[in-house]
């Protein structure tokens, strides 16, 4: 059973991490092209038709790969998570197809018209289904996020016993939570500021090998503004996300930062190396440092995660013990059980439900409402029932420390970055600024590396859920044997690992033959 | 009816309309199945893929969606069949795939592995693809080895409430001829709609004789085979629940749900006229830009009937061949009446993505 769970989730985070390497670029470079696009039809001057054709062509060899990538996320949360697909399907399930009606149609059409229908629609309307392709790409993340936010937080919905599963009661809730709304901002702007960077980087090329100059100095002058307010919107939506965390996620947020004992005033680590040794719940008297070494940054983990310098952060350890005051998303203020308290409840809920199951069979009504009653009472912690032990419910804390520090520290890093090319750029010294051009280059890697870290604190970071609290890996999995899952992820590895190579070269091929 | 059983009849035939426009949009697979043995020059196999790269994307986002929309209204089956017949659910996914990076690499300077691969990408998926899609399907009328219990979420010890009998986890689905037989009627009509859309084109010079040629000798067995289809399927025995849930079986219970849903039998009918008159017209040489889209339309209508039939009139549309009282129907197996609502209200934007589609096809031709 936890080969079979090990392997299905490495399975699902390949599909996702391939999936992240071609889709942000798409995101972000849509409205760059769209922009380019529109400064063409404005002016009229073929120098931006060029250059729109250009980053088209770029466009357009990730967006297939994005497709590809794509469908086999969609299909593996039925071939390897069918408990959830049934679990929680009815809610779940809604974005998944308005994703595909509104968006994904809008896209792959107006894409068509972009990319192949230049002498076949009018500029105005190829104007249109340029902007249309970019906001349909888009409008597919907003889909896909609210449905991953939902996993996080989830809203809107009520378990019905009769069918055992959770139902949709309110799909603004589902939609609009404020969990969607962030983590849509916060990933959509992350695209972006992926996408500027690999324009500069582009473009400082050019320049380097003293080739395009025009298309690269106006490809930065754009890239480097929409990066930019982007990355301004990074920033914020990053401290909305680890507020919200801290609200819906604490242990989440307590492993982004290696907190085993929580405190107020927390201090944020700024750099640090955790101490392998350390484990949750230690004997007293035997507790271990967490770090190796640390530098923090007094209190601002408690204005990170409670805009407030004094609030109380709790840490691993306080979150399985319980006993502190803790105010959740929708501002009730309660005692946090301790684990054993809420497996004890989520426990109570799966045997009412059974109950309610087998009172219904035999037709006992007041057994049902009984059933029903404890099952409604406990149902917050449905998910602690198959949660074994305390340490199950603490997920990696060495990549999601890592993953959220790598993130920050680049993020700070992007802004310099930005910067620079900014006032550079304004004062028509890059060209004669070579290291700052290389700069760019290399922060193409360091941009995903970043922008995969952010899915890495956000996904490992909320382990052993599927569903926060109430379903944990082991009760979504498919009922399918390890052995099926390990040779379609060695395919899956193969031949997304050769789709990335042929990739990559067109894409260099792309960029060396030029506009 | 009330409003739940309404919207789950509604549902259902929206997934089946989806399927229906899958199927059609399914030549350009069938068009893709011309390159490597039929389109043998290079100028042909661009033109191929041509015809076929402009247009993949709306097939292919017709599957997501299709996908996307059995999921939101039925998730028990997408639980069920994609968790259970894992392998052939799989075999779909990478024969589909492969397509969609195809395209965008064949000539893309810069190839490292060369066209030819893509070219047997692109074979593959619409040689292969279409046939395994159809044996898939075939499931819906012969049912799969699941077992499916939705109480067993309360078991710590094994919590999966679906799982394959067999350890063949799907595949065997292929051993099945009626599956076979969906297989093969959706191959060749897939080819047969792809040869129609490329002698539809007007500049599609030698490939356009090519598709001439290769015309019979697809439209013939795809009529023939679909007609032994359709007799072998209103020979069926299916399976509907009673009042009280009990799962018993129905003789011809598919003739019989278009005989109690006339409507879906004048839809089958029509269907089938379409089709004859667009390949008779085509063989006599008249209309030949315009007998793909009344083949197509004949398709849609034939093949969407058929859909409902496996789920209108009470039939189980996956039957359990363990055992029949976990087979799944519209009634167990559908979301609550309030995501069934809101995805009603969703699906009315669906004539404005028509719409657009349409626009997009015309003006791209």
């Amino acid at each position: 059973m936890d080969s079979l769970i090990e392997i299905s989730r490495l399975q699902f985070a390949l599909t996702a991490i391939y999936h992240w390497l071609f889709v942000p670029l798409t995101l972000g470079l849509g409205f760059i092209i769209a922009f380019m696009e529109t400064k063409y039809y404005r002016t009229g001057d073929e120098f931006w038709k060029r250059t729109t054709k250009f980053w088209m062509k770029l466009f357009a060899i990730n967006f297939a790969v994005g497709v590809a990538t794509g469908i086999i996320l969609e299909f593996e949360f039925g071939t390897n998570w069918s408990n959830y697909s049934w679990f929680v399907g009815d809610i779940f399930g809604a974005p998944l197809a308005i994703e595909g009606i509104f968006a994904f149609f809008m896209e792959s059409t107006f894409f068509a018209v972009m990319y192949f229908g230049w002498e076949k629609v009018s500029r105005k309307a190829h104007l249109v289904s340029t902007w249309l392709t970019a906001f349909g790409t888009n409008l597919s993340a907003i889909w896909i996020l609210v449905a991953n936010s939902w996993m996080q937080y989830p809203a809107g919905m009520a378990f019905n016993p009769d069918t055992a599963r959770n139902e949709m009661v309110s799909f603004s809730e589902v939609a609009l939570s404020p969990v969607a709304i962030n983590k849509f901002l916060h990933t959509a702007t992350n695209a972006y500021v992926l996408s500027a960077i690999v324009v500069i980087a582009v473009s400082a090329w050019f320049l380097l090998k003293h080739r395009e100059q025009m298309l690269a100095l106006k490809s930065i002058r754009i890239a480097t503004i929409f990066g930019g307010i982007s990355l301004l919107v990074v920033m914020i939506t990053g401290h909305g996300s680890a507020t919200l965390v801290a609200k819906v996620q604490p242990m989440k947020l307590a492993a982004m930062e290696g907190l085993y004992e929580g405190q107020k005033g927390a201090p944020l680590v700024a750099v640090g190396m955790l101490n392998p040794n350390k484990a949750p719940m230690e004997q007293p008297g035997q507790e271990q440092d967490p770090y190796l070494f640390h530098l923090s940054m007094p209190k601002m983990l408690s204005l990170l995660a409670t805009n407030s310098t004094e609030g109380y952060v709790p840490g691993i350890n306080d979150i399985i013990r319980g006993g502190y005051e803790f105010t959740d998303i929708e501002g009730n203020t309660y005692i946090e059980p301790s684990f054993a308290q809420k497996k004890q409840q989520g426990s109570l809920a799966v045997n009412a439900l059974k109950e309610y199951q087998q009172a219904k069979a035999a037709g006992n009504d007041s057994i049902m409402a009984q059933a029903r009653q404890t099952l409604d009472e406990n149902f917050k912690y449905f998910g602690y029932h198959y949660i074994e032990k305390a340490e199950d419910l603490v997920p990696p804390v060495g990549i999601t420390f890592y993953a959220f520090h790598i993130m920050v520290g680049l993020g700070i890093f992007f802004i310099a970055l930005f910067v620079l090319y900014f006032l550079y750029e304004r004062k028509n010294r890059l060209e004669s600024t070579p290291w700052l051009l290389k700069l760019g280059i290399i922060s193409v890697p360091l941009v995903y590396i970043c922008s995969q870290a952010g899915w890495m604190v956000a996904e490992v970071g909320r382990q052993p859920w599927t569903i926060q609290n109430l379903l944990p890996v082991n009760a979504a999995v498919s009922g399918v044997s390890a052995g099926s899952v390990a040779t379609t992820f060695t395919i899956f590895a193969v031949l997304f690992t050769a789709t990335l190579i042929v990739e990559l070269r067109i894409m260099f091929t792309q960029i060396k033959k030029g506009a | 009816m009330e409003l739940l059983s309404f919207l789950q009849h509604y549902w259902w035939a929206v997934v089946s309309l989806l399927g229906a426009l899958l199927v059609f949009l399914l030549f350009v697979q069938g068009l893709q199945s011309l390159l490597l043995f039929s389109a043998r020059t290079t100028a042909d196999k661009d033109l191929v893929c041509q015809y076929a790269g402009h247009k993949w994307e709306i097939t292919f986002t017709t599957l997501v969606t299709f996908g996307g929309a059995a999921f939101a209204s039925f998730p028990l089956f997408y639980s069920t069949s994609f968790g259970g017949a894992y392998w052939a659910w799989i075999i779909i996914l990478l024969l589909f795939v492969i397509q969609a990076i195809s395209f965008e690499f064949r000539n893309a300077v810069g190839n490292i592995v060369g066209p030819r691969v893509f070219e047997i990408f692109l074979f593959l998926n619409g040689a292969l693809g279409t046939f395994v899609l159809g044996v898939a399907v075939g499931t819906l009328f012969s049912g799969g080895a699941f077992v499916m219990e939705k109480t067993a979420i309360t078991d710590i010890g094994n919590p999966a409430i679906s799982y394959w009998a067999n350890g063949w986890h799907g595949l065997d689905a292929l051993a099945n001829p009626f599956n076979l037989l969906l297989g093969l009627v959706l191959f060749f009509g897939a080819r047969t709609l792809g040869l129609l859309y490329a002698i539809s084109k007007p500049d599609s010079g030698e490939l356009g004789n090519i598709c001439r040629r290769k015309l019979l000798p697809s439209a013939v067995p795809f009529v023939l085979l679909f007609v032994v289809f359709v007799v072998w399927l209103f020979l069926r025995t299916g399976y509907r629940a009673d009042a009280a849930r009990q799962f018993a079986a129905v003789d011809y219970a598919y003739l019989k749900a278009m005989v109690e849903n006339p409507w879906i039998l004048a839809l089958l009918l029509l269907g089938v006229v379409g089709v004859l008159i667009g390949l008779i017209m085509q063989i006599l040489g008249k209309h030949q830009d315009k007998n793909f889209y009344i083949v197509g339309a004949g398709v849609v209508l034939a093949v969407w009937a058929i859909l409902m039939s496996a789920g209108f009139s009470g039939n189980a549309y996956y039957i359990s061949t363990v055992s029949p009282q976990m087979s799944l129907d519209l009634v167990n197996s559908s979301s609550s009446l309030f995501t069934l609502k809101v995805m009603a209200i969703v699906s009315l934007a669906v004539p404005f993505v028509v719409a657009y589609i349409g626009w997009a096809w015309r003006k791209m031709r």
